[in-house]
Order: structure tokens, then C-alpha cells, then sequence
């Protein structure tokens, strides 16, 4: 039958270099905790990162460098693994976390890397010239497990997302990491958030069918958003429902193209854009259809990393089908997370 | 089982008579033709799952009831509602995870499945209904082998 094993946690190269999959695969040992590095058409296998973890590795994110990798694990820890000529060795063990780590996200300066968890906690990670890693924050803002984070594009700006059903943002204030914003809408767990190019928007998905897209609205705006101190509010100007029926796990904003990726857990991809006539303070968003070779392209980017993410899961049974119906969504099996290749 | 020596939530429960065995159809004993999965099939799989607390089955404590499964084979959807036998009754999110597990284990990979606790019978049925209706909660709860081995002797079959 069916199980929730064999899930799949995965992330791209900022450079399009490697692409890497977590693997949470059940007992028997050694196979649990395994993270393989990139099966696929024209990909080779290069590595099997088997000694790492104890349990399930939810997420593994590459450095912007692309010499390092950290995996997050469900056994409540992040390894740091750097690049060898031979292979992948693991350089240090970030500890600290009280139960399963779901998400890991290295800034685009590389300096800093953040981690959550289902203990409710964000940690903040500080990397010096000598690869010694350092927690310079744990922040406790969120009241439940939190499912992802992720970091502004540009800016020092992280952003979680949780099963409390709200996304929050921090940054540093005088030598602390705080709270700066707190993002409520959603009606149930909020699995994931995506930045847009220029970081003045985030969307988010959640088991409330939605995805929400929020504007940044800063001090003084011209819209009169009313903002406290000097800190930016983040306003809802978007809401997508009616085009999932089940929990959305994962979104991405297409640094490129501008288009909006889903991953559902009625076994579709969706690929969402903007309206031409779109009005930044109410922009509108539509299912991508057949007709522009715009949305070639973008389809084409996705269904690339899409098909190479699903034919890399290990098949229990049938091989996953991957197929274009009259919409554009793209079927696959369970997906879970969904990125685009830069 | 969970408690050691300590009295029982619900020491007197109702217990309930358990339905007869399902008549096979000729439709069902030609191979040549797919089954479909019913409402009927999926109570089968859970009716005699083992109470955690209680040496009775859910069907025997009216925990489960066909009339509360609804399949769509079709749209490979299955929902089952439970009923606790108290409202306060700490044993509910172990009973919603030995039927997920029961259903998970059983049934073909393209089935979406949803339990949750009949509306009005729990006290903190939004907070249990969320967590088994989290897929990556009820997997790591499942990767801790004590947990396993309860859900494991709830789905045993009773000598």
C-alpha cells in the first residue's frame, strides 16, 4: 500500500551545477538517512552520503558557493558536508535542536545559514573564514512545529513558515535577531514560502488549499499601509484558491519568468502567471496554458527538474507517470517539493 | 497496555454487536472483472482493529461504523470518521493513527486518505484531526519505535 516513507527532500544549485536528493526511506538500515547525489537522464550518481544521519532527511540545500552542502534531518541534526576531490566529507554537526529539523537555508552571502524545526525554533548560524559554525540566534516566535525556511534574495531577511498557520520574517536589530513581521491569513498549516526576484513579494501555500502572495509596503508608503516604527508591513494582495484540492506543499517563484510553481498533494504541479494587465498592489495570477512559447519555456524548465526529481525517487512500485493534461498542470506521483533551476 | 495499573478512562464502555460477514456477489467472484473498493471493504480492514485501552475491537466500541466511510474509488479518496468513546478521551489521535496506518498498509499507493474524529464528539478534535491529517507528523511519529509497537499491537490479531 501506500506510505508516507519515501519521501522525497530535494534542492538545486544556486549555479545549476548538482542536484541532490534527501531520501527518507524506512529501516532496514543502511539505507535510512541515505543522501544521493543526482540519478536521473544524463545525470550519473556521484555520491552516497549514507553515514550522516540516523533518520529521515527532510531538506539538503547547496551553499551559493556550491562547495558545501547541509542536509536537515528528522534525527534533530544539520550536517555540513564540503565538497572533496574524491567525494564529500562531513566537516561539522550543527546540534542543538530538540526533534526533527525540517528545513536548512544557507543566505545568498554565505556567511549564514538557518535551520527550524519541530520545536517550534528558528535557529540563526553564523560561518566564519574557517568553517566554524556558531548560533547567533534561536528564536522562539512561532507556537508550532515550522515546516520551512527561507531567505530574502538580497537582503539579511529570513523567513519561516508553520504548522501555527502563519509566516513570520526576522532580521538583525542591534546585534539581536528579532521578529519583525508576522504574517497571518492562512487557515491551517503553512507548508512553505517562495521571495520574487526583486524580494518585495513572498508567496506562501498552506494545507488551506491557498497560496497567498504579500507585498512588502515600507515606512511612508504611497498607499498609506500604515506600518509600525520602522519596520516594512507585508499586506495579502493575492489569494489562489478553488485550484488545489488538497494540501499545497511547496511553492516556487521563478526568478526568471516571473511564474509561480505549486506542488500538491493531489498528485499536480501547477504553474501560475502573472496577468499582463496584473496592478502590482492586486496582481492577478492564472493557471499557465498551452499557447505561448513564454510558457514553453517556463514548462519546460519545470518539467526538467520535475521529471528529474520524480524518475529519481526510488520506485516501491510503479514508476511515477509524468504527463501534460489540457491544462498544464503537470501530474505526477505525491509531489512534495518543487524548485526551479536557475 | 499504556497506564500500567491505573484505572481506565472509560471503564464501562458500550460495547456493540459486530455485523455478520459480507456475502460475496457473483460480480465480485469473476476475476475477469475490477473490484472496486466500497465503503463495505474499507470498514473490514478497520472494523477489528484493537482499542488501545480496552481488550474490544473499534467496531465492538462503535469507535467505527460503516455508515461513517466514505470511498471514492473513482477520485481514490477515502475518508473515515471516528468516534472516541468519551470526549476527553486521550487515546484518540493513537486511534486515528492505528486506522491511518491500517488503511496506508492495506490499500493501493493512489489513495488519499483522510481520518478525523466525527464533528461534536472530542474535545480537542481540531488539534487531533490536524495532526493526523499532517503527513510528514504522522511519518516521523512513526519513525519512534515505541509508538510503532502500540499502533503495531492495535492492528494485531486478536487470539
Amino acid at each position: 500500500g501506500a506510505g508516507p516513507e519515501g519521501q522525497c527532500g530535494r534542492g538545486s544549485s544556486q549555479s545549476g551545477r548538482g542536484l541532490v536528493q534527501g531520501r527518507g526511506l524506512p529501516p532496514p538500515p543502511p539505507m535510512a538517512g541515505t543522501i544521493l547525489l543526482s540519478p536521473g537522464p544524463g545525470w550519473s550518481c556521484r555520491a552516497v552520503l549514507g553515514e550522516g544521519h540516523q533518520r529521515t532527511v527532510r531538506r539538503v540545500a547547496w551553499s551559493p558557493c556550491g562547495s558545501y552542502l547541509a542536509s536537515a534531518s528528522f534525527d534533530a541534526t544539520t550536517c555540513i558536508w564540503k565538497k572533496q576531490e574524491d567525494g564529500f566529507e562531513c566537516v561539522t554537526t550543527l546540534e542543538g535542536h530538540e526533534n526533527e529539523v525540517k528545513s536548512v537555508a544557507w543566505a545568498p552571502s554565505g556567511t549564514l545559514l538557518a535551520t527550524c524545526s519541530r520545536d517550534k525554533s528558528v535557529w540563526v548560524w553564523e560561518v566564519d573564514e574557517e568553517e566554524e559554525y556558531e548560533c547567533v540566534s534561536v528564536l522562539n516566535s512561532h507556537t508550532q512545529d515550522v515546516k520551512h525556511v527561507v531567505w530574502h534574495p538580497n537582503q539579511e531577511l529570513l523567513a519561516s513558515a508553520s504548522y501555527d498557520d502563519t509566516v513570520k520574517l526576522y532580521h538583525e536589530e542591534e546585534d539581536d535577531w528579532v521578529c519583525c513581521a508576522t504574517l497571518e491569513g492562512h487557515e491551517s498549516t503553512v507548508w512553505s514560502v517562495a521571495f520574487d526576484r526583486s524580494g518585495e513579494r513572498l508567496a506562501s501555500c498552506s494545507d488551506d488549499k491557498t497560496v497567498r502572495v504579500w507585498r512588502r509596503y515600507k515606512p511612508g508608503n504611497e498607499e498609506g499601509v500604515a506600518c509600525s516604527g520602522t519596520d516594512p508591513t507585508w499586506k495579502c494582495v493575492c489569494n489562489l484558491s478553488g485550484y488545489h484540492t488538497r494540501t499545497i506543499y511547496d511553492v516556487a517563484w521563478c526568478h526568471l519568468t516571473g511564474a509561480l510553481a505549486t506542488a500538491c498533494g493531489d498528485d499536480a504541479i501547477r504553474v501560475f502567471e502573472e496577468s499582463a494587465s496584473s496592478d502590482p498592489r492586486q496582481p492577478t495570477f492564472g493557471l499557465a496554458a498551452h499557447n505561448s512559447p513564454r510558457r514553453a519555456v517556463t514548462l519546460h524548465c519545470s518539467a526538467s527538474v520535475l521529471r528529474t526529481s520524480v524518475e529519481a525517487e526510488p520506485s516501491r512500485k510503479k514508476r511515477p507517470r509524468v504527463s501534460f493534461s489540457k491544462h498544464m498542470s503537470l501530474m505526477a506521483r505525491a509531489v512534495f517539493p518543487v524548485s526551479f533551476l536557475e | 497496555g499504556p497506564g500500567g495499573g491505573a484505572a481506565l478512562e472509560n471503564a464501562n464502555p458500550l460495547i456493540y454487536r459486530r455485523s455478520g460477514e459480507r456475502p460475496v456477489t457473483a460480480r465480485e467472484e469473476d476475476d475477469e472483472l475490477p473490484d472496486s473498493i466500497d465503503d463495505r471493504e474499507i470498514f473490514d480492514l478497520i472494523r477489528s482493529i484493537n482499542d488501545p485501552e480496552h481488550p474490544l475491537t473499534l467496531e465492538e466500541l462503535n469507535v467505527v461504523e460503516q455508515v461513517r466511510v466514505k470511498v471514492n474509488d473513482a477520485e481514490s479518496t477515502v475518508a473515515v470518521e471516528f468516534t472516541p468513546t468519551i470526549p476527553h478521551c486521550s487515546m484518540a489521535t493513537l486511534i486515528g493513527l492505528s486506522i491511518k496506518v491500517k488503511l496506508i498498509r492495506s490499500l493501493p499507493e493512489r489513495f488519499k486518505l483522510d481520518v478525523h474524529i466525527t464533528p461534536g464528539t472530542h474535545a480537542s478534535e481540531h488539534a487531533v484531526n490536524k495532526q493526523l491529517a499532517d503527513k510528514e507528523r504522522v511519518a516521523a511519529a512513526l519513525e519512534n519505535s515505541h509508538l510503532l509497537e502500540v499502533v503495531n499491537q492495535c492492528l494485531s490479531a486478536r487470539s
